[in-house]
């Protein structure tokens, strides 16, 4: 595969600009109380049905560390390749809002539970290692909604307290695609681990996407602005994109660009100021009294360690070598945890690299087309495989696998009872496909002389003649073979 | 017939036992003096039905193994109780009923005590004289006068007159030891991450301690007991095996070393309090113990860092109250950020509203090295100064106060002058030790003054041996008039 070449750079009058993006990604960890109370995290219950006397902040109630949530920290930075900290410190960040019921969210500030990590990308232009700063531990806010009351908000407290972790990524990212590339990444592995759904429509997983500019070729990095809360891939792209090149035009014009947070406005496609620096919160960080310090024993890191599945890098690997699938195939089947297991599935019953081409080309573009996941595909690994195998060995041609396979959906029949109940097995007996052979040519002796005369394009009226006759169950291979045979004689 | 309140907590709990009396008849004689004692303010909210209620439940089937069995007990209004209001001493919580118990308030409960009514004390137990209080201020039984000592006066006022067998207050950087010195009680703070902090309205989370206020040493390690314990509520407690505090009570004290702090001799101490320590050294020395002069030299730096630390969590504990959720609202206001500005403009007082102020300018960026992150290395270093005695000691004795209770109105335009007055019992809180104050003697005018035991973490026991002995030999009585009813 040839590679392309990075081409993401913006072009002004006074130069090419280079776009550099930084993620804040906030992914709910999957558990199933909060991080500091017992409240359920599930989603879609009615208003305030999920919130006990700590997510709410009666007066004397104190917070206490769930277990579970910091075991998913932990194996999510495991996951990032990333250093734990054994000693880590939850801090209050301090701001008044009707959401907040504490008037601060307890986070981790200067001594976070995760540092240090990477991810790898696969780019067209080859792969890419994005540095990941660090992890923490957070309470995610209840929810203000203005709209449902023209005098009045009303706020849902279910999801306040719940366990976020902020993954925070060095400023390695360079382009919209870099940036999809990177969140699907950091959703596939947290799926492989089980510890964030990473459904971005339930709000599971959003991000503050920071952007600056500089000219190609600059060591320093541009004023950022960072864009709050952004809750889709598209709308990222859409944000970086309107965002870089608000910032290149500005400093075209000789303007400086401000320091500050905005907002991505879904209806105009723009972003625009929420606040300046100046404005900036002051969150008076400090140690939160009520919580010691975090300390992890080095055996619960190394037990979880040992503990962790498959991810998706090693698994891509795996699949090369072990499967011969070649790296774009691997990374497609890498991508969903449940895509891999079926893949798996279906090539320990049949031959690896035909698998490997039926699921992405026609079970892919069947699930896509009915919004499907291969979790409630219609056709079970192990019909799929009798499928591919039935290929593999000839007893039905690529095109009557495909009826079949529009039968199987249908049906969610095993593949060997539609091929033999309706019929559908390829014509592969040598003798009989010679003699339908013989009766064709003879029928047409005319263009069997034209074709020895040097008509070689009749050979496609032969083959179409055989299937004709065989209503397509010829075997293809074979009935290519022996008309070779006969027309030569 | 000498009246039953006058007795202490353990004389009760043997007439209890021995059916001189019913826990009915005890129930309505603390009624009685609580109905002739309003005008020392002690009670923000009595329970009397619910208390009457709970008295005949216990005569009709007496438990007696219960270590507080029958005995009805006023505690201090910053506790939450179920379905009775908790003021915290606040006009922002003054209409709030919790629907939880106090983990400290329940211990109580289940070993048979029951509650007679939350006791004033100084709002959010910001205050050194109970005058911060929305619900007014406490007048100490001592005197028409004076103050109770703070922010436990209502538990100081109720115990010393005699409202309430024992009682327990909240200590953040003295509020149980100074009331208890001002009132001549027994109080005790005990070691942070004894008693469960949960249920309690924070003030400042990292300091604030439960503890007992009682007539007698002995009836204190009865309610140490009853109260302390670990909790997995509060992910400061400490996880140890329960203590017998009373059943091992013992006032042998031979060979035991008393640590004398050079430090604590303050500029301008009253000569009074000089002689009572001089007299606290000399009874501990003829109970056989051996004295020895330690020094702990950060104790200067204890008091500003107190008052950066504890308003700096306070600022952020009380962010909360805003009007939201519970509590005080204010009807003003034409959007959200005016509706906080004027229910907490309206819902907390002076002294609150000053520490909310401190409290965050020290959190502030900027500020924050300078003050907060300095006060928390200096804490250390006070930490290390009482751990480096205690490999050498076993107590330390001090003053609990630099004067005996002042005069209501005497310093609430002088709030610096109302912090001294925790001088000698902040270094405890900040270092996060137990420590006692006992009633040693009186002053000139006939005020009662207190000293100072202060233990290793977790020497709950030994303090309270060592008070035993003190108490036995040092004969201070308290001798109060009533001349409130």
């Amino acid at each position: 595969m040839s590679k392309e070449k990075f081409d993401y750079f913006i072009n002004g009058e006074k130069g090419k600009y280079e776009v550099v993006i930084g993620l804040e990604v906030h992914a709910q960890v999957l558990s199933n109380s909060k991080l500091f109370s017992g409240s359920s995290t599930k989603f879609g219950a009615d208003p305030n049905k999920q919130v006990s006397l700590i997510d709410s902040a009666f007066p004397g109630m104190l917070p206490v560390i769930n277990e579970e949530c910091v075991k998913q920290a932990v194996r999510t930075g495991l996951g990032l390749n990333a250093k734990i900290n054994n000693y880590s410190v939850f801090d209050r960040k301090n701001y008044f809002y009707a959401d907040l019921p504490q008037g601060y969210q307890i986070s981790q500030y200067k001594n976070p539970i995760v540092g240090e990590g990477k991810v790898l990308l696969d780019m067209p232009y080859g792969s890419k290692e994005i540095g990941i700063e660090r992890l923490h531990l957070e309470q995610d806010a209840g929810k203000s909604i203005h709209d449902m009351d023209p005098s009045s908000t009303y706020v849902d407290l279910n999801r306040s307290g719940i366990a976020l972790m902020e993954i925070v990524s060095k400023p390695h990212l360079r382009s919209p695609d870099e940036v999809n590339a990177y969140i699907k990444k950091l959703r596939t592995i947290m799926r492989y681990l089980g510890t964030c759904d990473g459904n971005m429509q339930e709000g599971s997983l959003r991000a503050d996407v920071n952007v600056s500019v500089r000219k190609v070729g600059d060591k320093n990095f541009g004023t950022r602005c960072e864009i709050k809360n952004v809750n889709s891939i598209k709308f990222m792209q859409m944000a970086i994109e309107y965002e870089a090149n608000r910032q290149v035009e500005l400093l075209e014009d000789g303007k400086e660009i401000d320091q500050e947070t905005r907002l991505f406005d879904t209806k105009k496609n723009q972003t625009r100021s929420m606040r300046s620096k100046e404005d900036a919160h002051d969150y008076r960080y400090f140690p939160d009294p009520d919580l010691l310090p975090l300390k992890l024993e080095q055996k619960l890191i190394d037990d979880l360690k040992k503990s962790l599945p498959e991810l998706p890098d090693n698994k891509k690997e795996r699949f090369i070598q072990e499967y011969g699938l070649n790296s774009y195939e691997a990374n497609v089947l890498v991508s969903e945890k449940e895509i891999s297991d079926y893949y798996e599935e279906v090539a320990k019953l049949s031959d690896k690299k035909l698998a490997a081409t039926w699921m992405m080309g026609d079970l892919f573009a069947m699930l896509n087309d009915k919004g499907l996941n291969i979790s409630n595909s219609p056709i079970s690994a192990k019909n799929f495989a009798e499928l591919v195998q039935s290929i593999k060995s000839g007893e039905i041609s690529g095109r009557i696998a495909k009826e079949v396979f529009e039968i199987m959906v249908e049906s969610g029949d095993n593949p060997k009872k539609i091929i033999e109940s309706k019929g559908m097995k390829q014509q592969s007996d040598p003798k009989e496909l010679e003699k339908m052979i013989n009766e064709i040519l003879s029928k047409n002796k005319d263009k069997v002389d034209q074709y020895k005369a040097g008509k070689e394009k009749l050979f496609g009226f032969f083959v179409g003649q055989v299937m004709k006759l065989s209503s397509g169950k010829a075997n293809p291979q074979l009935t290519n073979e022996i008309l070779k045979k006969l027309l030569k004689g | 017939m000498s009246n039953i309140t006058n007795q202490s907590l353990s004389e009760i709990l043997e007439s209890i036992k021995s059916k001189k009396i019913s826990s009915l008849e005890l129930t309505q004689s603390y009624i009685k003096n609580i109905e002739n004692a309003k005008k020392l303010n002690a009670f923000v909210t009595t329970t009397f039905d619910q208390a009457l209620e709970n008295a005949k439940k216990f005569d009709n089937k007496p438990n007696n193994g219960q270590l507080l069995g029958g005995v009805p007990l006023a505690v201090k209004d910053l506790f939450c109780t179920e379905n009775v209001k908790t003021t915290a001493g606040s006009n922002i919580l003054n209409n709030f009923v919790p629907s939880y118990e106090s983990t400290v308030t329940k211990n109580l409960w289940n070993n048979g005590a029951f509650l007679l009514g939350k006791l004033n004390c100084d709002e959010f137990a910001m205050g050194s004289s109970n005058e911060t209080s929305f619900f007014g201020n406490v007048i100490n039984p001592i005197g028409d006068h004076l103050v109770p000592g703070g922010s436990s006066g209502g538990s100081s006022s109720a115990l010393a007159a005699d409202l309430t067998p024992a009682t327990i207050g909240t200590d953040t950087g003295g509020s149980i030891r100074q009331p208890a010195s001002f009132t001549g009680t027994v109080g005790l703070k005990p070691t942070y991450g004894l008693c469960s902090r949960w249920g309690i309205v924070a003030f400042a989370s990292s300091l604030d301690q439960a503890g007992p206020m009682t007539k007698t040493v002995n009836d204190c390690s009865i309610m140490l007991e009853a109260m302390s314990g670990f909790d997995e509520k509060d992910s400061t407690s400490i996880n140890k095996k329960k203590e017998l505090y009373s059943k091992n009570l013992k006032d042998n004290i031979k060979g035991l070393k008393i640590g004398i702090p050079k430090e604590y001799r303050v500029d301008n101490m009253p000569k009074e309090i000089d002689e009572l320590w001089e007299k606290g050294k000399k009874i501990l020395k003829d109970s056989g113990a051996q004295l020895i002069d330690i020094s702990l030299p950060h104790t200067k730096y204890a008091l500003p860092t107190y008052y950066i630390v504890a308003p700096a969590e306070a600022s952020s504990n009380l962010a909360r109250y805003d009007g939201v959720r519970y509590g005080y609202r204010s009807q003003k206001g034409k959007d959200l950020i005016e509706m906080y500005e004027n229910t907490r403009s309206e819902g907390f007082g002076d002294e609150v509203k000053r520490r909310i102020l401190i409290g965050t300018y020290v959190l502030s960026s900027g500020y924050y090295d300078a003050y907060y992150l300095k006060a928390q290395k200096v804490r250390q270093l006070i930490k290390k100064d009482f751990d480096d005695s205690f490999t050498k000691v076993d107590a330390i004795l001090t003053p609990s106060t630099p004067s005996s209770a002042f005069k209501i109105g005497e310093k609430t335009n002088d709030p610096v002058s109302m912090y001294l007055n925790d001088i000698f019992t902040v270094p405890v809180n900040l270092a996060g030790l137990p420590a006692l104050s006992l009633p040693a003697g009186l002053d000139k005018q006939g005020y009662p003054l207190g000293l100072q035991l202060i233990g290793k973490a977790l020497d709950e026991q030994k303090i309270l041996n060592i008070g035993y002995a003190f108490e036995k030999n040092c004969g201070y009585k308290n001798e109060i008039k009533k001349w409130w009813s």
